[in-house]
């Protein structure tokens, strides 16, 4: 296989952590970032708690000039991108504008801003809409706006998968990278906590009802009745292996395999398609189930779901036979954003030696899991399995190994 | 105010909140002159721009128009043509009409 591809930056923002090591130590401190809703009054809707990121100031971070024609979660997307480029040691200016490219997810696209803007175009006319509505509320706007801020015109693009997408782009990164781009910006970070971005989100009949934010997001636990929406994600710096030798950069790890498949229709005799996901990425990373060292779990929180993943995790690696974890119990389901932020915790259990917990959750005897709950747990990490399922059955798996 | 003057300080106002400024751009006389691009400025901050003036003032200017002004000086003349005279004659036609709704 030509290119491997390495990862060798981070940017984190999360309702955990707003930074790599805040997230960081927040997870393994098993400190949730889950709460009732402060972005608007929630009284009025059945879900109540979300996962809001309560200390980012954009201006702090980014010129005036963008304020006005972004979003939340692209102003959340351009400031995880300069940590993450910082992360990596890269000066976007000071490498070809051809050889960078932008490859993010998205699952809403930019909804406080859309409705905003709808607002505006239903209550006073059209005259009083702004003109970046035109692409700020798109799906590709953060790779846009990150590739504008940073000057990278490689190959760019989004994918549109709801929380699988985050893993699709991570292996669009890769395959660009194989192409002969050496350097890919990737990842995502979703965020649509607004009344409208919240009823969207409820006609998913998904959303967790509870009111007590230690109980509200139990995934493989009895309690188990629907999830918690968060905002953020990560942004990864993804870069050809032979490139980032060369300029002596620190590699995380690298993108060792990946699967994407469908579920079947309902009602039809298929088996959901969770696991040929996970065997074929670990086919494409060429790793028997044995060389996997934690399973960072999709985590829906609906029984039905859970049991699915269970089941898909049993089978492939056998009952009990590798720790599973779902440190997205702290942030609450981030969409597009969560696989990303799931692999960053992935690399920093390579390079800690320690698997973050699953905070809250007993898990159920049945479902035949090693959870790794309440604290984390000392273990050499070579490789991780990441999963993430998307609403419309989406299922993808990623494989990230250490660096050797 | 309808019916004031359009000045820089009122342009430097709306690119503000339109657009934002770049730190290295000196807010004085001397970017009358200069092109909105130089200044950073792209055509959707301009869409932007015009969007607001046109809703302050009350007046409509159609897109080639618009387009057609480069620079600071060249909007400020444009939309200082099309504001309506205090007097509000008829022969202002639409620009009075809408500028006459406001109280």
């Amino acid at each position: 296989m030509t290119a491997p591809a390495v990862i060798t930056g981070l940017g984190v923002a999360s309702p955990n952590g707003l930074g790599k090591g805040a997230y960081w130590a927040a997870t393994l401190g098993c400190q949730s970032g889950i709460g009732r809703i402060t972005r608007f009054d929630p009284a009025r809707y059945p879900a109540r708690l979300a996962g809001e990121i309560d200390d980012f100031q954009a201006e702090e971070h980014l010129p005036p000039r963008l304020l006005p024609q972004t979003d939340r979660m692209t102003r959340l997307a351009l400031v995880a991108t300069d940590w993450a480029l910082e992360d990596a040691g890269i000066t976007p200016g000071s490498l070809p504008e051809f050889d960078m490219g932008v490859i993010t997810a998205s699952s809403s696209g930019g909804f406080e801003f859309g409705q905003r803007e709808l607002q505006k175009l239903w209550s006073q006319g059209g005259q009083h809409v702004s003109a970046y509505q035109s692409f700020a509320w798109f799906y590709a706007v953060n790779s846009g706006q990150i590739s504008i801020r940073n000057g990278m015109k490689g190959p760019s693009s989004v994918l549109v998968s709801d929380q699988a997408g985050g893993l699709d782009a991570l292996a669009q990164a890769r395959r660009q990278i194989r192409k002969g781009t050496p350097l890919i910006v990737s990842g995502s970070i979703d965020a649509s906590i607004c009344t409208w971005g919240w009823v969207a989100q409820i006609t998913s009949g998904r959303l967790s009802t509870h009111l007590d934010p230690a109980r509200a997001y139990l995934p493989f636990d009895r309690g188990a009745a629907g999830h918690v929406p968060g905002e953020g994600g990560a942004i990864l710096v993804v870069e050809d292996e032979a490139a980032a030798r060369r300029r002596n950069a620190t590699v995380y790890g690298s993108i060792a395999g990946y699967g994407a498949t469908f579920d079947p229709k309902p009602g039809r005799a298929r088996a959901p398609g969770l696991r040929k996901a996970m065997e074929l990425s670990l086919a494409d990373a060429r790793l028997d189930p044995g060389a996997i060292d934690v399973v960072f779990a999709d985590a829906a929180a609906i029984p039905e779901l859970d049991r699915i993943e269970a089941e898909a995790i049993g089978q492939v690696f056998g009952p009990r036979g590798v720790p599973v974890t779902a440190p997205k119990t702290m942030t609450g389901r981030l969409y597009s954003g969560a696989a990303p932020l799931d692999v960053a915790a992935a690399l920093l259990s390579m390079r800690d030696g320690v698997i973050p917990p699953t905070a809250n959750v007993v898990a159920l005897a049945d479902y035949g899991l090693d959870l790794v709950t309440a604290q984390p747990r000392r273990a050499p990490v070579r490789a991780a399995m990441i999963l993430a399922r998307g609403y419309g059955g989406f299922n993808s798996a990623l494989v990230v190994r250490a660096p050797n | 105010m309808t019916n004031e003057d359009f000045t820089f300080d009122d342009l430097k106002r709306i690119l503000l909140v339109s657009a934002g400024f770049d730190d290295s751009i000196p807010l004085d006389g001397s970017m009358l002159d200069a092109d909105f691009a130089e200044l950073g400025y792209d055509s959707v901050a301009l869409l932007e721009t015009w969007r607001r003036i046109e809703l302050e003032r009350r007046i409509a200017i159609d897109d080639s128009t618009a387009a057609g002004a480069r620079t600071p000086r060249a909007l400020l003349a444009i939309v200082n043509a099309h504001l309506p005279t205090v007097e509000g004659s008829a022969s202002r036609g639409a620009g009075s009409t809408i500028a006459g709704a406001t109280s």
